[in-house]
């Protein structure tokens, strides 16, 4: 929490305004009951309508101050704590893009979006209202205290005593709902996956008429959800009878030993009535300290959970050097690959492979032998555990990162679209292009259909816009690699959607980019395979063969196993 | 917010709000006002509870004002006599009263608390019991136009909304509103004069909170967009980093992300600054009206009018009467959202299902599974029919495949056969009886439809399997998996048929979850089979293993393949090939291939050809 402080810094102003005058509102609120015992035990009780008027005034005038002064503190507040907020979240979203695929993998989104919400509005809460009045609250509460022992010490006495237990009541109640909540808030979440569940799935449940077994658990886990709920409004409904309670007994006491000290002189009427205004004061500031210490304790969690985040450095970083003129020489020399996570079960070792400017290689092999990360390695998206992966004879770690990404391009099997306007997907890799480079790009990639668009080029697409078919995402991927004029275009499985037609158009007009361009393509089929020169076979982290398709498929085993078609379909076909 | 900075968000958003989105809303706002009508429905069953909550809840406040009350009475009564003659009595029984009061009041509250909190929670439980199997007895056709997203969100952000409100606002509320009905006519009762001096503060405070109201309601919505403005953008940037990283998209990300949480930061500080506003201008109006009841009570005391315990009282009760009104504002926003919700569930509740269950369902013991369109018409939307005139038979046993390009209506007739839609126009016959003569129950049992979606629930493997018939001994999943030639992969997995299978079934590859889907339907073992079949993410080795399961799975039962890769064709016992809702060509694929120059033999070159 301590290191945040760097963002309140250019705040301090604020900060102080907010302290003193949360302090002056606290001592005017302490005299407006005093100078109403002056009113009630002067003129009233004596009769004399004299001082009945300028201290009335008095009392408006601490009263409109009252109210200015919390009014000019909330004003400043606001101001100042969603800058804060707001600065804090823009530092880490842009940590956050830095931090490499390997941080990436590990995190899910989800859980990094509940600190940019959740953990920052908790801190944002704590400087805003709980650092202040932790400390303003005590203040008052010892100072209330003060003047009542001053004013009357027996009843002083009282009131001190009654603070403590509703002290320690807040913070034990707080922590324990902190639990019961949190119980509540998993259970809730259960529900809702059961739900999203059921949402996603409705087609399968109906297909095989599941909806009441489906139902019945979803009616059991809400069942449970409303057990944790009533415990939770039985604990809070005894927390806050008692936090009534005691106040309330407090000014029974009060009243019995107030009178008796009045009848007895040794107290006025107008302290008597200044006493109780001046004790029911204190009820809010005593019982929120418990609440307040909760949440400190919260904000406390969440800047840890805030700083692991910014603590983690991205270990890619880029080089220096730039190549002038690439040609798109790419190299893999001895290459290894293992995730951090697992170091001792490599996914890629001694990889060798030497794409020449201007050739296309495909990549085949079965499922998991490691073709995709062995795209990913070209553009830095990982780093080679070993070895070395090179472009115009420069390894990739020397280059300027975004020199680098620049040369490279990758269209993914499954394409991130963002929520955004087609255009805007489309120029991910450069926010520059013509209009006729974009229609360039879209012929290539066989996705006029984004011209049918009911905006055409503006309209939004992705989850919270149009939806598009697995096919046209596909060719909207593609477009916005070929759309960057990369050195080295890489296709990892990008056309596996399209129908047979498409595919056909798409590799036609791939080819001709492909004459100049670099091409990496990871392939299951072999009509995708024929858009390469040659094909490298990946089998179990390592390349095997490479050479012609029809030469592999002539000579090797394993090759013919992965793209020959279905065996019956041999025979119907010779 | 400026106006280039909307046109520049504008820009990068792009334009949505189709057509479709205007009608979703229509649904939604087809019952605004629906809450009401709802929330008496689910509160019935509570009536008398109800009532005895406001008999509780009158006690409570009852005891909750008398104490200031007895504060003056302790002051007017209670000390003279002490005064004049020591005499401590009426002081301890005004004392023992307030006591009463304080633990009376105690009581009730922590009564009212709970009861009224058993109801809020009952309440929520059955809104969730009924929207849950509501949708679940919705028909597709009402999931297709409904996406899974609204979906969700009404059964969790709308519940949750309610939940918020039970829980936060609505013990608030009604306290509130009995504190300040109960004071004002207390204050009324103790000196009327006075009490209308006090009383003069009302238009105010109404005045104030009405606009309070009002400009909370708006900016609060627009914080709500802001904030799902800067979630969507961090969620996607962070869920696409492999293309935000590959392609060098983070400056312009930085870019938008600033633009965006600058808005919810000045929205935020619109809303913060409301408050900033409401909160001392209650406490200002509060001040004065202390200060003026001060002066004129003063003066009405120097009279003799008043006395020093009425004045006490007034200042006492000032207090209670103010503080609830800082509180109601900030459970407005809570109110404000959960009336929203319960009018969407409303809506959705009064859905009628597009596919009703028979009045007088027809028996079919043992299906046979002899599938027949008789004369069939069908449009999604009015007028713009999909299938025209649709006669077809499929024997008990036969295996269709169904071919033709996007849009000819394959899909169209397999959702028939299931009835997730009922015919515009004709009959769809399961053994000679009409399909909407048939329960669901008796219906799924007989006709099992597999989507290309191969959903696996989170739970084992082994509960995946048993979805469609969850009695399955273990023995009995085993062989059905076996059969499919899945069972090795299975039991090579950690925890074999215990595997637990996490998100959507991430773990397992594409072919193997059309396996394990398969092997549900095998279990399930219906008369007649749909199979929404696509494998086009396989690699060869799967697509493979795949076809040789399915031969298995269609053996000695219907089935009707929509076959989008032509791999499927070559099983099927028979293939029609469909265009603009009709059959142009019926046959077996052998003599279709034969035939020569048909629509069929066209797409079997092409596909040849692709093959390479």
């Amino acid at each position: 929490m301590w290191r945040l402080r760097s963002y309140l810094r250019p705040h301090r102003a604020a900060l102080v305004v907010m302290l003193s005058t949360a302090l002056a509102g606290i001592v005017v609120a302490i005299s407006i009951p005093l100078v109403i015992r002056e009113l009630i035990d002067g003129p009233v009780t004596d009769g004399e309508l004299g001082p009945v008027l300028p201290l009335g005034l008095l009392v408006l005038a601490l009263g409109v101050l009252e109210a200015f002064l919390t009014w000019w503190r909330r004003w400043i507040q606001s101001n100042a704590v969603l800058n804060v907020e707001t600065a804090m979240r823009r530092d880490l979203y842009a940590h956050l893009q830095a931090l490499p695929m390997t941080f990436h993998s590990r995190w899910q989104s989800g859980q990094l979006l509940s600190r940019a919400t959740t953990d920052l509005s908790s801190i944002r809460r704590f400087f805003g209202f709980a650092m202040l009045f932790l400390l303003i609250n005590i203040l008052q509460v010892t100072a209330v205290t003060v003047v009542l022992l001053v004013m009357y010490w027996p009843l002083g006495l009282v009131v001190a005593c009654t603070a403590a237990p509703i002290v320690w009541l807040s913070m034990r109640f707080e922590n324990e709902y902190v639990l019961v909540s949190r119980r509540v808030q998993d259970e809730q979440g259960d529900l809702a996956t059961r739900a999203e569940e059921a949402a996603v799935a409705i087609r399968v449940i109906k297909s095989f008429g599941r909806n009441r077994y489906i139902s019945d658990q979803y009616e059991a886990a809400a069942r449970t959800l409303h057990a944790t709920s009533m415990e939770k409004v039985r604990l809070s409904a005894r927390f806050w009878t008692f936090l009534e309670v005691i106040p309330n007994l407090a000014v029974v006491l009060v009243l019995l030993l107030g009178a008796i000290g009045v009848g007895r002189g040794a107290l006025t009427p107008g302290e008597l009535v200044a006493f109780i205004t001046l004790m029911l004061s204190l009820v809010w500031p005593v019982s929120s300290l418990g609440v307040i210490l909760a949440m400190s304790q919260e904000a406390m969690t969440s800047a840890a959970r805030i700083h692991e985040i910014f603590d983690t450095r991205s270990d890619i970083v880029g080089g220096t050097r730039t190549i002038e003129r690439p040609r798109g020489h790419l190299r893999f020399e001895h290459v290894d690959f293992a995730f951090p996570d697992a170091l001792d079960e490599p996914v890629l070792r001694d990889v060798n492979l030497d794409i020449r400017p201007g050739e296309t290689v495909a990549v085949v092999g079965a499922t998991g032998s490691g073709k995709t990360s062995l795209t990913a390695l070209v553009p830095r998206l990982f780093d080679v555990t070993g070895g070395a992966v090179t472009i115009d004879g420069v390894d990739v770690r020397e280059l300027d990162l975004v020199h680098l990404r620049q040369l490279v391009a990758t269209a993914f099997e499954d394409p991130t679209l963002f929520s955004m306007s087609a255009r805007e997907n489309l120029t991910l890799g450069r926010a520059d292009a013509s209009d006729a480079d974009i229609e360039e790009a879209l012929d290539v990639a066989q996705a006029g259909f984004v011209r049918d668009l009911p905006w055409g080029l503006a309209t939004r697409i992705g989850e919270q816009g149009m939806a598009l078919s697995g096919g046209q995402r596909q060719r909207l991927a593609l477009a916005r690699a070929v759309l960057s004029r990369p050195a080295v275009l890489v296709l990892d499985d990008t056309l596996s959607a399209l129908d047979v037609h498409t595919e056909a158009l798409v590799e036609e007009a791939l080819r001709r980019v492909l004459v100049d361009t670099t091409g990496l393509i990871v392939a299951h089929r072999a009509s995708t395979v024929l858009l390469a020169d040659r094909v490298a076979l990946l089998q179990d982290g390592t390349i095997t063969h490479v050479g012609e398709h029809r030469e592999l498929l002539a000579t090797v085993p394993a090759y013919r196993e992965l793209l020959a078609a279905d065996s019956s379909l041999e025979e119907a076909v010779s | 917010m400026t106006p280039t900075g909307k046109s520049a968000e504008t820009e990068w958003r792009g334009i949505a709000k189709s057509d479709e989105d205007e009608r979703i809303e229509r649904i939604e706002r087809k019952f605004v006002g629906g809450s009401g009508t709802l929330l008496r429905e689910l509160l019935r069953p509570y009536k008398f509870a109800i009532w005895v909550l406001i008999a509780i809840v009158l006690v409570e406040n009852a005891a909750r004002l008398s104490i200031p009350y007895l504060v003056k009475e302790g002051i007017d009564t209670g000390i003279p006599p002490i005064r004049d003659d020591n005499n401590l009595e009426p002081l301890f029984v005004i004392v023992g009263i307030v006591l009463l009061a304080t633990v009376t009041q105690a009581v009730a509250r922590n009564f009212f608390l709970v009861r009224s909190g058993k109801v809020g929670q009952d309440v929520l439980f059955e809104v969730r019991r009924r929207v849950f199997r509501h949708f679940q007895a919705l028909s597709p056709a009402f999931h297709d136009d409904y996406t899974s997203g609204r979906v969700i969100s009404r059964q969790t952000s709308d519940v949750d909304a309610i939940y918020e409100m039970l829980e936060t606002g609505f013990d608030g509320l009604v306290t509130a509103a009995l504190t300040l009905v109960g004071t004002a006519g207390l204050l009324l009762f103790l000196d009327v004069e006075l009490g209308l001096v006090a009383l003069c503060c009302g238009p105010f405070l109404f005045w104030l909170t009405n606009w309070f109201r009002k400009s909370s309601a708006s900016s609060y919505r627009v914080t709500r967009e802001k904030v799902a403005l800067v979630i969507v953008h961090f969620v996607e940037s962070m869920g696409g980093i492999r293309a935000v990283q590959a392609f060098r998209r983070e400056p312009r990300n930085q870019e938008i992300f600033d633009d965006v949480n600058d808005q919810y930061r000045a929205a935020n500080l619109v809303a913060f600054r409301l408050v900033a506003w409401f909160m001392p201008g209650i406490r200002l109006i509060g001040n004065v009206t202390i200060a003026v009841v001060l002066l004129y009570g003063g003066y009405l005391a120097y009279h003799g009018e008043v006395t020093v315990g009425v004045l006490a009282a007034f200042l006492l009760y000032l207090r209670q009467f103010f503080e609830p009104m800082m509180e109601i504002s900030q459970f407005y926003n809570t109110f404000q959202s959960a009336s929203a919700a319960l009018d969407k569930l409303a809506g959705v509740l009064r859905e009628e299902p597009g596919v009703p269950e028979p009045t007088r369902p027809a028996a079919l013991p043992d299906a046979r599974g002899e599938l027949r369109f008789d004369g069939v018409d069908f449009a999604y939307v009015e007028d713009r029919r999909v299938l025209d005139d649709l006669d077809l038979r499929v024997p008990a046993g036969q295996t269709l495949a169904i071919v033709g390009t996007t849009g000819a209506g394959k899909t169209t007739v397999a959702k028939l056969a299931t009835r997730f839609y009922d015919p515009t126009d004709g009959r769809v016959l399961l053994d000679d009886i009409d399909l909407r003569d048939l329960t669901s129950d008796v219906l799924r049992r007989a006709v099992v439809m597999v989507t290309q979606e191969n959903y696996l629930f989170s739970g084992t493997i082994a509960d995946n399997i048993r979805f469609g018939r969850p009695d399955a001994t273990m023995a009995e999943v085993e062989a059905a998996t076996r059969a499919l030639g899945a069972h090795d992969f299975i039991t090579a997995l950690p925890d074999g048929y215990d595997t637990v299978v996490a998100n959507q079934g991430g773990r397992l590859s594409a072919g193997q979850r059309q396996l394990v889907a398969f092997a549900r339907a095998f279990l399930a073992d219906p008369a007649v089979l749909i199979l929404d079949e696509a494998t086009s993410s396989l690699d060869v080795p799967s697509e493979r293993l795949v076809q040789q399961a399915l031969r298995t799975v269609l053996a000695g039962r219907t089935a009707v393949i929509i076959a989008h890769r032509l791999s499927t064709v070559e099983i099927a016992d028979r293939v029609i090939v469909m265009e603009h809702g009709r059959i142009v060509e019926d046959g077996a694929p052998e003599d279709l291939i034969s035939a020569g120059h048909g629509r069929y033999s066209d797409l079997h070159q092409a596909w040849l050809d692709s093959l390479a």
